[in-house]
């Protein structure tokens, strides 16, 4: 059954993103400013979004863990949060693109940039935490108390561009603004391209939460046979 | 007994340990010297630029010093089971991690009083004349600092890698608190009062609250073994 949500995804996500690429390279003008590097947009904000989400239904997870024991919430926020670095990383390297051609620079210690790359690491760090315990209880309930930990930043990365003005553009998606900041076309195919990349995370997260599970199974019976 | 009864409990003999070992004290106060020597020759130390980024050597030392002094507070409990019998006494989780943040907080304060001396000394930087301000930029800092150590310092006491994880863990979630920290003692350092500063004030001050709400609720959870 997961296997075919899985495949059912993918497809679904390369059919979306296929539709999503011709849109924005040959139908979508450049914009007046930024000319052709405007684009990274649709993949920047996105991946950010995809990445913060994630951050926070581990969260939910990881709380779900704490109170109920069940290991399989802590595979599933293990695997959610994995899959929210990547596209965290992803959100950091476009972004620095953008800021290379824009502004001349790769980094600047901006709020928004700064707070981004510390979640990053922070949970970098909770992927290196969970390969240095063995013990799957013990791994579990310190990865949900790192995570909310984690989560605590993430609430800083998100709010960041509203709190302090700094060089990182304010929000300009009409959920935040009420519109009026972005081209609806631009800003249509910004969120079809957010609903490719969330489908690509839930595939990958599920095929990672799988891989979790055949461990913890390996583990278990490993320690049956020591037993 | 209440819960900072307790706590102080736990404070007071984790005190009384160092004060006779000296274990952490002496490798964290003779780090935090060694590094401001080191780089006292890196940067031109008189110059008056040294109060523009003093704040921000100072809290490098303190953050490196302060793993030190993290690693030990519950690794001191795990020869002969001493955390065993601390988690079956009637203590409380959360009486358990701030007792720590209270041993860690005062330890670390002794290494910034350390710090600070030498550094007025080696950089030439006057900071007595502010040391109110001073006082109060540490003291909400390094409570910040210390109950981050004492809930992740409780969280990787059983790892393999335990003194590598803990830097790795905690110095992303410091960042907002040193970043705080910096700028204040660099505006203390520069003689101008802090109260134009209260933005970062109030950073500090919701980490310290943010962070202690953190870890007083997840403590049993994270103590369970």
């Amino acid at each position: 059954m997961r296997e075919k949500l899985v495949i059912v995804l993918a497809g679904l996500a390369a059919v979306l993103l296929a539709y999503n690429l011709h849109h924005m390279f040959l139908v979508l003008p450049n914009e007046v400013s930024q000319d052709f590097i405007f684009r990274i947009i649709f993949f920047h904000v996105p991946a950010g979004i995809v990445g913060m989400i994630g951050f926070f239904v581990a969260l939910i997870f990881s709380v779900w863990y704490l109170a109920g024991g069940d290991l399989r919430y802590d595979s599933v926020a293990a695997s959610i949060v994995e899959v929210s670095v990547v596209f965290s990383i992803v959100n950091l390297v476009t972004g620095s693109i953008w800021a290379r051609v824009i502004w001349g620079i790769w980094w600047t210690w901006d709020y928004r940039l700064t707070s981004q790359l510390v979640c990053v690491l922070i949970f970098v760090g909770y992927v290196m935490m969970r390969r240095a315990i063995d013990e799957p209880t013990q791994r579990a309930r310190l990865s949900a108390a790192l995570t909310i930990f984690g989560c605590f930043d993430s609430v800083v990365v998100w709010k960041s561009i509203e709190w302090f003005r700094n060089n990182h553009p304010g929000p300009v998606l009409s959920i935040r603004t009420g519109g009026g900041n972005m081209d609806p076309d631009y800003e249509r195919t910004l969120w079809l391209n957010f609903l490719a990349l969330l489908i690509i995370g839930a595939a990958l997260a599920l095929v990672r939460s799988r891989q979790e599970s055949m461990e913890r199974e390996i583990d278990s019976l490993r320690r049956a046979a020591h037993v | 007994m209440n819960l900072f009864t307790q706590a102080f409990a736990v404070a007071r003999k984790d005190l009384a340990i160092e004060l006779r070992t000296k274990e952490s004290l002496n490798a964290a106060g003779s780090f935090a010297v060694v590094i401001l020597v080191i780089f006292s020759f890196a940067f031109e130390s008189f110059s008056d630029e040294m109060k523009e980024f003093g704040g921000g050597l100072l809290w490098l030392v303190f953050a490196f010093a302060g793993a030190l002094v993290f690693n030990r507070g519950f690794a001191r409990e795990l020869p002969n089971e001493c955390l065993d019998t601390l988690l079956a006494s009637p203590l409380s989780g959360a009486a358990l991690i701030i007792g720590k943040a209270f041993a860690n907080f005062a330890m670390l304060l002794v290494v910034e009083l350390v710090s600070i001396f030498t550094f007025g000394i080696f950089y030439n930087v006057n900071w007595l004349s502010e040391a109110g301000s001073l006082t109060i930029v540490f003291a909400l800092a390094t409570w910040g600092v210390s109950i981050l150590g004492a809930i992740f310092g409780a969280l990787t006491v059983n790892l393999r890698l335990r003194e590598l994880m803990l830097p790795v863990i905690i110095y992303p979630l410091m960042v907002p608190i040193l970043i705080a920290a910096i700028e204040l003692t660099n505006e203390v350092l520069n003689h101008r009062p802090i109260g134009g500063q209260m933005q970062w004030i109030r950073v500090l001050v919701a980490s310290d609250i943010g962070f202690t709400g953190l870890a007083w609720m997840l403590a049993d959870t994270i103590l369970v073994n």
